[in-house]
């Protein structure tokens, strides 16, 4: 869709030239400024842009130029995606919906005077403001760890370089050596992903190191399609994984990664790979604006509205706002709301009640997929789950292998969706 | 013919066996061969059948759909809902011949449908006689139910509100693309409202297989069905 053919700043300008430009072009036009360019602010900044056919200035901030994607980040993982194959740049997003794209960071928001101030210096002023910042983890979450001790022990759940290190980590393994995972306490960014992450560690060490061993050290009692997990490990991997839970000190973990140790409940473990998931918060720009009560930013279902600040919206994984699991599919879905009421509020189109919906694919080994998902309706309190569904146990493989296509195309369609 | 004999018990049977509400639902067997003519330039049944234009009958009742054996090629969207668990009831079947294209949108069976709900039912009192027990005989659910998939004419009425489909459609496209593009997920662009009409009621009766839609349909109304008809039928 081309709708709008204006000579817009791209992705690969200065970005001190591209702060200029929306000042310029913003006379009478309704500004609105997003922060982070993944599943839900890209998703919303193209909304905006194209069913406003331009008369929204719409202005992106994200401090990537190249996004990889965190979901299909445990595919390439495993070996079924190359890197190149879930990294998407802004360019269509520039070029042909004439979003201007700042590729900088925001460090602060002035809800008064309604101005997001970047690192670079610039004061982007706005009528409504998204964030849609993503995750950061949580000081002191495993003890022994922080971002300083990430090439030693990457967390991997910022997808990109940190991908890629632990997958050259895994396979720089000695034969025999062991791999463990440092699970995340609840609430975290997409509840199957460290499940499905082991079974893709799992499907490359069998490929390269078929007598190494897993540990999966879960602070956790219970954890998404564990049963599915569970018994696709069993089929596929049986023997590779060990799963630590809380009644065996899963909850009681610290590492030292100089050492490559993880102490269990006091019992020392040498590792030769160490995935660590800490806990999570709400992107810190969220904190900065002031709009979070303890580590989240709550919304109203309605419309995606910070409960805080109404002239603030926050979509995604940095928000509380009921059922929806912090998923690339929900901030998308959470996007098309937002975009929807925003348009309401600064160009008096329709708005819709708002719908919600869900769907998580999981690969659990090749042509092995799983998934679990569900529709969400808001109410006062809350976004409330109205129906759901779970892949079974025990479901023959052309099923498995056709919800695994399913997925392939559902990931066609989403950063589609997002990036245009 | 012994055929013609096993239909003749078989039908019997059902009347004696199980009273009114079963005969009537199943129909006339010798009609319904007389019926299956138009069928058989491409469809074998019976004895030594074998898959030729489209794909071999016998028991085709219970059958999962896409299933009749390697050497014959579906559709995309029938291999999709047969591994989505579509099997081959009386409901399913009489929803397939009625609109065959409404229930499997690629479906390479180009044969426009079978109206009239009488004819139906004589046609498949005639192939159940091709199906082994236990899918033939009356107390084998769900094979001998009735169905009704015939929406009432109001519903396929209802013109649909074109900008309300724009904003419905928004969750359409986390997976179906845009651009038509039917790769692991099938293309929903430029249906014909009828046909995208009575799939979507077909998901959410739970007769399509397929949980995702059938959870996204489930939740929507007979107007909001109407109005994502009425807008994916427009794009191009």
């Amino acid at each position: 869709m081309k709708l709008n053919r204006r000579a817009f700043i791209g992705t690969g300008v200065a970005a001190a030239a591209a702060l200029q430009a929306p000042m310029v072009w913003s006379q009478g036009r309704p500004r609105v400024v997003v922060v982070g360019g993944g599943a839900g602010g890209a998703t919303v900044a193209r909304y905006l842009a194209k069913d406003s056919q331009g008369q929204i200035d719409v202005t992106l901030v994200e401090p990537t130029r190249h996004y990889y994607t965190c979901f299909f980040s445990n595919l390439y993982i495993g070996g079924f995606r190359d890197i190149a194959s879930i990294g998407h740049s802004y360019g269509k997003l520039a070029a042909e919906y004439g979003i201007n794209v700042v590729h900088d960071w925001a460090v602060g928001v002035d809800r008064d005077a309604k101005t997001v101030t970047l690192a670079g210096g610039a004061v982007l002023p706005y009528d409504r403001l998204v964030l849609s910042p993503g995750i950061d983890f949580v000081d002191g979450s495993v003890p022994g760890w922080d971002v300083s001790a990430q090439n030693k022990m990457p967390h991997a759940y910022k997808a990109g370089s940190q991908s890629e290190l632990l997958k050259a980590q895994i396979e720089a393994m000695p034969q025999g050596g062991r791999f463990a995972m440092i699970a995340p306490p609840n609430p975290y960014r997409c509840p199957p992903g460290p499940y499905e992450r082991i079974s893709m560690v799992a499907h490359l060490l069998t490929q390269v190191n078929p007598t190494a061993k897993i540990l999966l050290v879960d602070p956790k009692e219970k954890f998404s399609k564990q049963a599915l997990f569970e018994e696709g490990w069993a089929r596929h991997y049986p023997g590779m994984i060990e799963r630590i839970g809380p009644d065996f000190g899963g909850d009681k973990v610290e590492v030292r990664p100089d050492a490559m140790e993880v102490v269990i409940d006091g019992t020392v473990e040498k590792v030769d790979a160490c995935n660590v998931i800490p806990g999570q918060k709400a992107g810190r720009i969220c904190e900065m604006a002031g709009i979070t009560e303890g580590n989240w930013a709550p919304v109203t279902g309605y419309t995606m509205q910070s409960r805080v600040d109404g002239n603030i919206y926050v979509l995604g994984d940095a928000t509380a706002q009921g059922d929806m699991p912090k998923s690339g599919y929900s901030a998308n879905s959470q996007a098309k709301v937002a975009a929807m009421a925003i348009r309401g509020e600064l160009m008096g189109s329709s708005v819709f009640p708002a719908k919600y919906s869900n769907t998580c694919w999981s690969l659990i080994a090749p042509e092995d997929g799983v998934k679990v998902g569900a529709a969400y309706e808001p109410t006062d309190e809350k976004i409330a789950s109205v129906s759901s569904f779970v892949s079974q146990t025990g479901e023959d493989a052309a099923l498995r292998k056709q919800t695994y296509e399913e997925s392939l195309g559902w990931y066609a369609g989403i950063t589609t969706d997002m990036f245009g | 013919m012994i055929r013609s004999m096993l239909n003749l018990l078989l039908t019997g049977f059902l009347l004696g066996g199980t009273g009114a509400a079963q005969a009537e639902l199943l129909g006339d067997a010798a009609r319904g061969e007389t019926l299956f003519r138009d069928c058989a330039s491409c469809h074998q049944v019976g004895a030594g059948a074998k898959n030729r234009v489209g794909p071999q009958l016998n028991d085709i009742f219970g059958r999962k759909a896409a299933s009749a054996g390697e050497d014959y090629r579906y559709s995309k969207g029938l291999t999709r809902m047969g591994a989505d668990g579509l099997v081959w009831t009386f409901e399913t079947l009489n929803a397939y011949i009625e609109n065959p294209k409404a229930l499997v949108s690629d479906t390479r069976m180009a044969y426009r449908g079978m109206k009239d709900e009488t004819d139906r039912a004589d046609l498949l009192a005639y192939l159940r006689g091709f199906s082994a027990s236990p899918a033939n005989i009356p107390e084998s659910q769900p094979t001998a139910r009735a169905s009704e998939v015939e929406l009432p004419p109001e519903t396929l009425a209802i013109v649909g509100d074109k900008a309300y489909g724009e904003y419905l459609s928004s969750e359409c496209l986390t997976c179906h693309q845009r651009s038509g593009a039917n790769e692991g997920i099938p293309g929903v662009v430029g249906w014909p409202v009828e046909d995208f009409v009575i799939a979507m009621h077909a998901y959410k009766r739970q007769i399509r297989p397929h949980p995702v839609m059938q959870m996204m349909a489930g939740r929507l109304s007979d107007e909001e069905i109407a109005a994502l008809a009425a807008y994916f039928a427009e794009l191009e």
